[in-house]
């Protein structure tokens, strides 16, 4: 029997956080085969096993730090009977429901140090016994008494053989513990994690389409005319109300996939909104219920989104309730984007930025505004003949933008 | 209002459009799309809290000339007759 831990990745490196399994009760796994992934202050990273076996049991909640030498599963050898009772201690805590991480709350200290599983081929030789005069602690301990200005020697040990760990140090600090972490950082990771998650478990496949936005933009240049400033309505809006219209009809591309129960098609079409954060980051809350609301409607929870992202004041269900994302690129830049889905959400609607183009209408070269759309979509939920009828569903809708 | 009075206020009201930046860290040239990386949405909360503190209404033809601070200075002070 086999005991897979939370792994090392680092001296540095006291605790992990489990954000995927690659494997199921009831698997079979090689040495060498990566069966999880850890998130870790230097990203997300593929963790594989020592033992081959079958997954008996996987054992730590997911989504929470856990001290290195946690263990998370147990793989019992090819015909091995299973042990009675439950064979590692479970972490008592619930397991966090699986939503996206945005902002990371602040994450406890780990308690404790737990005993580092032995190499599974012996060292040469065993490492020389610490000199009595010198305490034994963990170099992340040694690392953060040095920054805290805390004396070692003051500290008692928690850790293995009374070994002092980062906890201890903290506990033993006369201010407050670690600092805040850095939001920008704990951004990039939960980017990482999301992204790597969908690149990893979603079959993406693309359609692009050239649409003539030229009608939508006329509409709303006298639309906005004679509009005060807080009437006025971009083409953003007309957007996102296209894709709405769209995903109520084409419905394999609004709603959430889970490895557990496949495929849930939503009855709400709830469209995140995708914003670019200034310093790095990217958030995609969504609006709720979208199908009924007016174009005004849409246009003003669109502002209020984006008000509320700038001042960090976002909901949590607006982080989770998305069914499908909508990232444009604005009024200037590339012409064309090719996205990634947003996990569980099984599609995503990519635009790029209006471009002056020849386009031939009635016969003629005329000039026109083109944008770009590309649909990702999830293979596991849809085909490319249902993305086309979205696409022309969204097509259709903003030729008539009046109609939005 | 003086110029320097209305770009004092446009950047007021820039930093509550977006609390990330630090007026003190805005040169007068720098373009609120292009460098500080305003998005259009960004773009009409700007120009609806001018409307509602100066009065002056800036229509979507007008917004490349509130492009800068130093721009918007001596556009909103056109704008609003002490030019």
């Amino acid at each position: 029997m086999g005991v897979f831990t939370m792994p090392s990745l680092g001296s540095d490196m006291e605790s992990g956080r489990l954000v995927e399994w690659l494997v199921a009760p009831g698997d079979r796994v090689n040495r060498g085969d990566v069966i999880a992934v850890v998130e870790t202050q230097k990203g997300a990273i593929e963790i594989e096993s020592f033992d081959a076996g079958i997954v008996h049991e996987l054992t730590a909640p997911m989504n929470e730090d856990l001290p290195v030498g946690t263990p998370l599963a147990v793989i019992l050898a090819e015909g091995e009977e299973p042990p009675a009772g439950p064979t590692a201690p479970t972490a008592t805590a619930e397991p966090a429901p699986e939503t996206e991480p945005v902002a990371e709350p602040e994450r406890p200290a780990p308690v404790a140090e737990p005993e580092r599983p032995a190499p599974a081929v012996p060292v040469a030789a065993s490492p020389p016994a610490q000199p009595d005069a010198i305490r034994p602690a963990s170099p992340a301990a040694r690392k953060r008494a040095g920054e805290l200005g805390v004396d070692l020697t003051g500290v008692s040990g928690t850790g293995p053989g009374g070994a002092i760990v980062l906890a201890d140090v903290e506990r033993a600090a006369p201010t407050a513990p670690r600092p805040a972490p850095n939001p920008v950082e704990e951004m990039r990771k939960a980017i990482a994690a999301a992204m790597t998650r969908a690149k990893r478990t979603i079959p993406h496949y693309y359609l692009s389409e050239t649409l003539d936005v030229d009608p939508a933009m006329r509409f709303l240049e006298e639309r906005n005319a004679d509009k005060p400033p807080t009437e006025r309505v971009l083409l953003g809006a007309l957007f996102v109300r296209a894709t709405v219209l769209a995903a109520a009809k084409v419905k394999e591309m609004n709603g959430h996939y889970t490895e557990e129960s496949g495929f849930a098609p939503s009855k709400e079409v709830n469209p995140g909104v995708a914003i670019a954060l200034r310093g790095g980051g990217l958030v995609a809350p969504a609006l709720a219920d979208a199908v009924n609301m007016t174009l005004e409607e849409t246009m003003s929870g669109m502002r209020d989104l984006v008000s509320r992202a700038r001042a960090g004041r976002l909901r949590a269900s607006e982080m989770t309730r998305g069914t499908i994302t909508i990232s444009s690129l604005g009024e200037t830049g590339a012409e064309a984007m090719t996205g990634v889905i947003f996990p569980p959400q099984v599609a995503l609607v990519g635009l790029g930025a209006p471009h002056l183009r020849p386009w031939i209408v009635d016969g003629a070269i005329v000039p026109r505004h083109v944008v770009t759309l590309t649909l990702s979509a999830d293979h596991r939920v849809s085909d490319g003949r249902r993305a086309a009828r979205f696409i022309s569903e969204f097509e259709t809708a903003l030729k008539t933008p009046e109609a939005l | 209002m003086t110029p320097e009075d209305l770009r004092r206020l446009f950047l007021e009201e820039l930093s509550r459009i977006a609390p990330d930046i630090d007026p003190a860290t805005v040169a007068d040239d720098d373009h609120i799309q292009d460098d500080l990386e305003l998005d259009s949405m960004d773009v009409l909360n700007l120009v609806s809290a001018l409307h509602e503190k100066l009065g002056v209404d800036i229509p979507e033809a007008d917004y490349p000339q509130i492009a800068t601070p130093r721009l918007a200075a001596a556009y909103l002070a056109a704008r609003t007759g002490e030019a």
